[in-house]
C-alpha cells in the first residue's frame, strides 16, 4: 500500500487500537495533523498545553492499562512535553509520544523550532527514536508500542522529521515484532521461587510489601488470593493504593514517609520482606541502614536493575509479578497460617496504639474528612487522580481505595499539575465512571488551562481544590524544619476559582462547610460539565504521621505541637 | 566502600545514538569512566564497546544491569579474566636519540612509525599498566604529544 509518512503514522495508531490521541499541532507535525483531519479511526483531543497532553495520555494509560498516545510539534512543543515524559518514566506508564522534527536536511543547523529532542528525552524515556528514513517508520512505530507496553512499561518517544511525513512510500506494518537485544523475562527463576516459598514457610514475621508493579502487571487479584491463603499482613506503597482494597483485615495501610504507625513498625520488625513490584524508594525506606533491619528480602521485579539497587536481596526473582505470585502460590501448597498469628496480633496492637486518625472538627473542614466523605459519596467506582502535596498524601491515607487503577497520581516525579489532565485522560478511558481530581490551590493553577479542553470536549471531571491558601506541603516542612519561615509559600492572594471555572465554560462551587460540601459534590456528580470545588480547609493542618527525610521508619512524628 | 577497577565489554546494535545512550547513562547516574573505546564488529550489525570503570561492587553491579537495560544492548560481559591491551602514540623531537627511542618502543611491542622533518612518531601496544610505564620512561626523550588509545579487552 502506497501512502505518505503522515498517513503511515495514522494507520499505525489505528492498527494499534488507539482510540484517543492527546496533542497539539505545529509546523513540523502539520502533515500528520492533515491526515488526522481526514481519518476517523481515532479521536484527537486538543489540550491547551503539551504538558497536559502527555499527562492526559498518561492518565488514560493508567486508568485503562492500554498504551497512551500524545502528539506534539518540534521545539517548544516537544520541550513542553518533557515533564510529561519524565512523569511517565518514573511511574512506568506505557506511552508513545510522537513529535515532529525539522526536515532531515536542516537537523543540526539550529533551524527554526529545532531542538535535539532525542537528546533531551533519552534520560527520561524507556527508549526513543529519531526516524531517519520513511522505510523504517512503520517498524519504529510498531517497536515503540511493543517496547512501551512490554517488560517494565514506560514512555517511548518517536521524533519524525517533517519531510519524512510528506514522503510517499510503501506501508508494510509488521505483524509480529522481535528485537534481538530486548527480551524481558516474565517467568521468574523456578529455583529462586522454590527457595522463596521455603523462606515464607519458615518465617515468623513475614510482611508483604507491594508497589505499583502489582498494578502494572494486573496482579491485584492474585495478590489478594495470596494474602487470603497465607494470612500474611500487607503494606502498600503510594503507587499500590487500592490493590488490597480498603477494609481488608490484613492490610496495615501505606508505609513510608507518611505511612501509618503499624505499617512502618511492621517493616521495622519483620523477619521476611516479600516485595512485589516495589522499588525501595527513599520516600518508602527512610534511613536505609535501619530499613527492615531484621529481615531477609524476597524481591520480585520485572526490572533486574531494581533488584539490589538499594538494599541487599536474599531471594532475587526477575519476572512478572502476576506470573511469579502464581508460581509461589502453587509452590506453597497448603500453608499453616497459625504460624503468623502472634505477628498479626503484635501488628494489631500497634495499630490500636496509634491508629491513622485526625482531630475531627465541626467548625472547619478537615481535609481528611473530605477524603472520607468523597469515599462515602462516590465509593468504589470513582477514579481518583491527584496533584502533589498535602492533599495527595491525605487522599492516599484516608480515601477508601478499593481496586487497582482507581488511584492515579504522580508518585515518582511528584509533578504538580499532573492531576487535572490525568483526570481528563482517565475519563476518556472510562466515560462511565465519576472522575475526581483531588488537588491543591497551588497545583491546580499549573494546568488550569485544561478547563477549556474539558469544556470543549465535554469531559466532566470534578476538581476538588483542597484550599489552604498555602503551598501546603512546603509550608509544613517550613513549620517543622525551618522555624516557620514561610518563604514564598503563602498563597493568600487567590484567583476567584468559581469565576475561573465559569469563565471557561465549567461550574464553580465555593465550599466552607460540610453541608455545602455535600451539596456541591452531589450536584457536581450529576453535571455534564467540568467543575471546580473550592474547599476552604483548616489552613495549618499537617500531614501526619511523618518520618523526617532520612530518618528511620520507626522514628515517626505522630503529633506536632502546631496542630 | 572499596572501589574496584573493572573492564566491561558491551555488545550493542551499531546505531548512531548508541554511544550517546551508553555515555549518557554513565554521566546521568554519576558513574566513572576511565576509558571507552568503540568499533564495529566485522561482518555484523553490532559494535563492541570497551569501558574501564571504577566503583564499589554494588555500583559495578548497577552499571552492568543498567547497561543491559538499554534497548540496543545485546550483551554485557564483565570478567576479571580478560586480556587487556592498549596502544599509545608519542611524538618526539628529531634531535632525541632515535636508537634509544627505538629500543624503548621495542620493549613495549612498538617502534618508530613515522619520521618527519623535525619530529618522529613512535607507538607501543601493551597492557594498560605497562603503557603507563612506557609513558613514564618516554619522558626523558621530551615527548611533545602523547595520545593513548583507551583499553580494548577480550575474554580469556
Ligand atoms: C512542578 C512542581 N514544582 C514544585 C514542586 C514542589 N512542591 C511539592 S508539594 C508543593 C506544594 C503544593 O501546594 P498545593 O498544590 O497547594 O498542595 P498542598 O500541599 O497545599 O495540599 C510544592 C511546591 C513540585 N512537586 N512540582
Amino acid at each position: 500500500m502506497k501512502m505518505s509518512g503522515a498517513q503511515m503514522v495514522c494507520e499505525a495508531l489505528i492498527r494499534e487500537g488507539v482510540k484517543t490521541v492527546f496533542g497539539y499541532p505545529g509546523g513540523a507535525i502539520m502533515n500528520v495533523y492533515d491526515e488526522i483531519y481526514k481519518q476517523n479511526g481515532f479521536e484527537h483531543i486538543l489540550n491547551r498545553h503539551e504538558q497536559a497532553s502527555v499527562h492526559a495520555a498518561d492518565g488514560y494509560a493508567r486508568a485503562t492499562g492500554e498504551v497512551g498516545v500524545a502528539m506534539v510539534t518540534s521545539g517548544p512543543g516537544f520541550t513542553n512535553a518533557v515533564t510529561g515524559l519524565a512523569t511517565a518514566y518514573l511511574d512506568s506508564t506505557p506511552l508513545v509520544v510522537i513529535s515532529g522534527q525539522v526536515p532531515l536536511a536542516l537537523i543540526g543547523t539550529d533551524a527554526f523550532q529545532e531542538v535535539d529532542a532525542v537528546g533531551i528525552s533519552r534520560p527520561c524515556t524507556k527508549h526513543n527514536y529519531l526516524v531517519k528514513s520513511l522505510e523504517e517508520l512503520p517498524r519504529i512505530l510498531k517497536e515503540a508500542f511493543y517496547i512501551a507496553r512490554s517488560g517494565r512499561p514506560g514512555p517511548v518517544h518517536v521524533d519524525i522529521p517533517k519531510d519524512i511525513t510528506a514522503e510517499i512510500g510503501t506501508f508494510v506494518y509488521p505483524e509480529e515484532i522481535s528485537i534481538a537485544t530486548y527480551r524481558p523475562n516474565y517467568k521468574g527463576n523456578d529455583r529462586q521461587i522454590k527457595k522463596a516459598a521455603e523462606a515464607i514457610r519458615k518465617a515468623r514475621k513475614p510482611l508483604l510489601y507491594i508497589g505499583g508493579g502489582v498494578v502494572l502487571s494486573n496482579a491485584s487479584g492474585l495478590v489478594r488470593e495470596f494474602v487470603l491463603k497465607t494470612q500474611i499482613p500487607v503494606v502498600e506503597t503510594l503507587m499500590a493504593r487500592g490493590v488490597m482494597g480498603a477494609g481488608n483485615p490484613l492490610l496495615l495501610g501505606m508505609l513510608g514517609m507518611h505511612g501509618n504507625y503499624a505499617s512502618n513498625m511492621a517493616m521495622s520488625e519483620t523477619d521476611l520482606v516479600i516485595s512485589l513490584g516495589a522499588r525501595f524508594d527513599d520516600r518508602v525506606t527512610g534511613k536505609l541502614s535501619e530499613f527492615a533491619k531484621y529481615a531477609e528480602i524476597i524481591h520480585v521485579d520485572i526490572d533486574p536493575a531494581n533488584i539490589g539497587k538499594l538494599v541487599n536481596v536474599d531471594y532475587p526473582i526477575v519476572g512478572d509479578v502476576a506470573t511469579v505470585v502464581g508460581k509461589i502460590l502453587t509452590e506453597l501448597g497448603d500453608i499453616n497460617t497459625d504460624r503468623y498469628q502472634a505477628w498479626r496480633e503484635i501488628l494489631k496492637r500497634y495499630d490500636e496504639l496509634h491508629p491513622l486518625t485526625y482531630h475531627k472538627s465541626d467548625e472547619v473542614i478537615k481535609p481528611q474528612w473530605v477524603m472520607e466523605r468523597i469515599g462515602e459519596l462516590v465509593g468504589r467506582d470513582a477514579i481518583i487522580t491527584s496533584d502533589v502535596g498535602q492533599h495527595q498524601m491525605w487522599a492516599a491515607q484516608f480515601y477508601p481505595f478499593d481496586r487497582a487503577r482507581q488511584w492515579i497520581n504522580s508518585g515518582g516525579l511528584g509533578t504538580m499539575g499532573f492531576g487535572f489532565p490525568a483526570a481528563l485522560g482517565a475519563k476518556k478511558g472510562h466515560p462511565e465512571k465519576t472522575v475526581i481530581n483531588i488537588t491543591g490551590d497551588g497545583s491546580i493553577l499549573m494546568n488550569m488551562q485544561e478547563l477549556v479542553t474539558a469544556s470543549e470536549y465535554k469531559i466532566p471531571v470534578i476538581n476538588v481544590i483542597i484550599n489552604n491558601h498555602f503551598l501546603g506541603m512546603v509550608r509544613q516542612w517550613q513549620t517543622f524544619f525551618y522555624d516557620k519561615r514561610y518563604s514564598e509559600t503563602d498563597l493568600s492572594f487567590q484567583p476567584n476559582f468559581k469565576a475561573l471555572a465559569e469563565a471557561c465554560g465549567g461550574i464553580g462551587y465555593d465550599v466552607t462547610t460540610k453541608e455545602e460540601f455535600d451539596r456541591a459534590l452531589k450536584d457536581a456528580i450529576v453535571q455534564d460539565k467540568v467543575c471546580f470545588m473550592n474547599v476552604a480547609i483548616d489552613r495549618l493542618e499537617n500531614v501526619l504521621p511523618m518520618v523526617p527525610a532520612g530518618g528511620a521508619l520507626y522514628n515517626m512524628l505522630l503529633e506536632h505541637k502546631d496542630k | 566502600m572499596q572501589k574496584v577497577r573493572r573492564v566491561i565489554s558491551v555488545i550493542v546494535m551499531n546505531e548512531s545514538s548508541v554511544l550517546a545512550r551508553v555515555s549518557g547513562l554513565f554521566a546521568g547516574r554519576g558513574y566513572n569512566i576511565e576509558s571507552l573505546t568503540v568499533a564495529p564488529i566485522p561482518g555484523s550489525e553490532l559494535s563492541h564497546i570497551t569501558i574501564v570503570t571504577k566503583g564499589s561492587p554494588q555500583v559495578i553491579e548497577q552499571i552492568i544491569k543498567q547497561l543491559h537495560k538499554l534497548v540496543p544492548t545485546f550483551k554485557v560481559i564483565e570478567h576479571e579474566e580478560m586480556i587487556e591491551k592498549e596502544m599509545v602514540m608519542v611524538k618526539f623531537p628529531i634531535e632525541e636519540n632515535l636508537s634509544d627511542i627505538q629500543a624503548l618502543c621495542g620493549a613495549y611491542n612498538g617502534g618508530i612509525v613515522n619520521v618527519g622533518v623535525d619530529m618522529v612518531i613512535a607507538m607501543a601496544a601493551d597492557e594498560p599498566m605497562r603503557i603507563g610505564h612506557f609513558i613514564e620512561a618516554a619522558q626523558r626523550f621530551n615527548p611533545s604529544e602523547v595520545v593513548r588509545g583507551g583499553v580494548v579487552a577480550i575474554e580469556r
